[in-house]
């Protein structure tokens, strides 16, 4: 069902874990549909992400792109991880079964709002990036 | 709308045994069935219709099945209709009576926790007006009796509740329920799949008017069902075509699963109560070691009215498709009732009935077991269960928050 890229993300997620004090977090997705993604992000002061960690609650798909996102953020300026879209993650992930695609948007939308947090914190604006929408049910599990 | 998820893989190479744990999903042909089945396919190959001596023998072996799968329910031969298996017995006893029924009304009573074989021809019978009333289950999925009753109205023509249910395995109170139709006047229909030869079942009893079998969960070959239908119960054709099963499902029979149906039913019968008390030993003592040595687990369904080899888990802050990829790369077949795979986003219809959050249905287990299993498959699928849900709940941002805010309290 999955590609060989896929299961080798899976079964070796690259970057899991979190950043303490990290400069922008974000979490997306909601435990209704059964995924959520966490992303956190390291980004010095000339705005390049230096490192990238996630936590994710989810299937296969989600992890697998949970780690290739945080991949290919890693190194780049807060600028082109905007071109980190849905369709780059699934692309290096040589695709995804029609069912689980939706994974690799939340990939994208866990990005841009660790970015739009790091924007927020430091009072700054990146061109072309627009506030995630907020719909994490934040239901407590008892 | 979801199904519950199957992964299963052999892995020979890695010199690992395959340990399967999904016999809610179907089970293996046993050796005597098959033995029983063989010579139908090269040798006994006739049609059992025809008249020659031939196809004598063909309509013997038929006929021997049919006593033998309807001892099993304290019917008689000629109540048994073979069918193509469990889905499409549902979906006849159903269509059929309501059919039949309709000048008297045109109203349905079933239950929220269903297979989709019952419910989705609900829905289609919805569509074509009938009335519907899912009646609700509590925390352990057994049926709201008291709702039960006061759903029956005078047009109410059909009660149709599963005899066990295949994901959590709770046993209804048909009993009951056979009592309640009995009393009203209203047929009662029970879909089986699970419960038939598995545990003990007297249509007289029960007052049973259908119900519906499917041999594959019981060690005989897929592609073989039954419907029992109570003689002078008014239910018309399901398939339409030739003479076979007294004019009420037509389709030429298929000899060799039939045969495997009657020998597994024979089998099932004269090892019910070994079988039933081996697999409930099994399944309590893997309930015993898995809900006390991993944290955050429980036990969905009835831990008393519940199918001998059924056990159903959930795991707190994991997603059950992750659980099932990770067990089959030990060479572990389960299933799990996550929307994953599915393509729908709302995780099983049976565990949000019985009151789960979302996000604790996601992440549900099945280990559905035959008297086959052993401890040892057992000890091993603790182990390794408890490492795979160790390390997923180290990458799962709702343990992590879990934690933070414990550790704030």
């Amino acid at each position: 069902m999955y590609s060989e890229k896929v299961m080798d993300h899976f079964n070796n997620p690259r970057n899991v874990g979190e950043i303490e004090n990290a400069d922008g977090v974000g979490t997306v997705g909601n435990a209704k549909c059964g995924d959520i993604m966490r992303i956190y992000l390291d980004i010095d002061d000339n705005g390049i992400i230096q490192e990238a960690k996630f936590k994710t609650f989810g299937c296969g798909a989600a992890v697998a792109t949970s780690s290739m996102a945080t991949e290919l953020v890693k190194g780049k300026t807060v600028q082109e991880a905007l071109t980190v879209t849905n369709k780059a993650v699934l692309e290096a992930l040589d695709g995804l079964p029609p069912a689980k695609v939706h994974c690799s948007l939340l990939a994208e939308e866990a990005i841009h709002a660790a970015l739009w947090d790091y924007a927020q914190k430091n009072g700054i604006v990146i061109e072309g990036l627009e506030k995630p929408v907020d719909d994490i049910e934040e239901k407590e599990v008892e | 709308m979801c199904l519950p998820v199957q992964t299963c893989r052999l892995r020979k190479e890695h010199g690992n045994k395959m340990i399967y744990l999904d016999n809610a999903a179907t089970t293996r042909v046993s050796e005597a069935v098959f033995e029983a089945i063989m010579p139908f396919f090269c040798e006994q190959y006739a049609n059992p219709s025809a008249i020659y001596s031939f196809a004598g023998k063909s309509m013997t072996a038929v006929d021997a099945a049919r006593r033998q799968v309807a001892a099993l329910i304290g019917a008689e031969p000629n109540e048994i209709y073979f069918t193509s298996g469990g889905s499409e017995s549902d979906n006849w006893a159903i269509k059929a009576a309501a059919e039949a029924h309709r000048d008297k009304g045109r109203h349905i009573i079933t239950s929220a926790i269903e297979h989709h074989a019952v419910l989705h021809t609900c829905q289609m019978l919805e569509k074509q007006g009938y009335e519907v009333t899912y009646v609700n289950v509590d925390e352990n999925g057994l049926l709201r009796m008291e709702e039960l009753e006061r759903a029956i109205r005078p047009d109410t023509i059909l009660i149709t509740v599963m005899a066990a249910n295949n994901e959590i395995g709770t046993i209804q109170p048909l009993a009951e329920i056979g009592a309640l139709a009995q009393k009203h006047g209203i047929l009662f229909h029970t879909d089986a799949v699970q419960a038939y030869g598995h545990i003990p079942l007297d249509v007289n009893a029960l007052h049973i008017d259908m119900l519906s079998a499917s041999g594959h969960k019981l060690h005989a070959p897929k592609g073989v069902g039954c419907l029992y239908i109570r003689r002078g119960v008014r239910v018309g054709a399901f398939l339409h075509g030739g003479a076979q099963e007294r004019s009420r499902r037509a389709g030429t029979l298929n000899t060799a699963g039939i045969v495997g149906m009657g020998e597994a039913a024979r089998l099932a019968g004269e090892q019910m109560e070994e079988n039933a008390r081996k697999e409930r030993e099994l399944r309590d003592y893997l309930i015993g070691r898995v809900l006390s040595e991993i944290p955050y687990s429980r036990l969905n369904g009835d831990s008393d009215r519940r199918l001998p080899g059924n056990a159903n888990f959930s795991f707190r802050f994991v997603e059950g498709e992750s659980v099932l990829i990770l067990l089959d790369q030990q060479g572990i077949c389960a299933s799990s009732g996550s929307a994953c795979t599915s393509g729908a986003l709302d995780p099983s219809h049976v565990l949000l009935a019985i009151g789960l959050p979302h996000e604790i249905a996601h992440g549900s287990l099945r280990l559905t077991l035959s008297a086959e299993n052993t401890k040892e498959e057992l000890d091993f699928t603790v182990e390794r269960l408890k490492e795979i849900i160790k390390r997923l709940r180290d990458m799962s941002p709702l343990y992590e928050d879990f934690v933070k805010q414990k550790s704030v309290l």
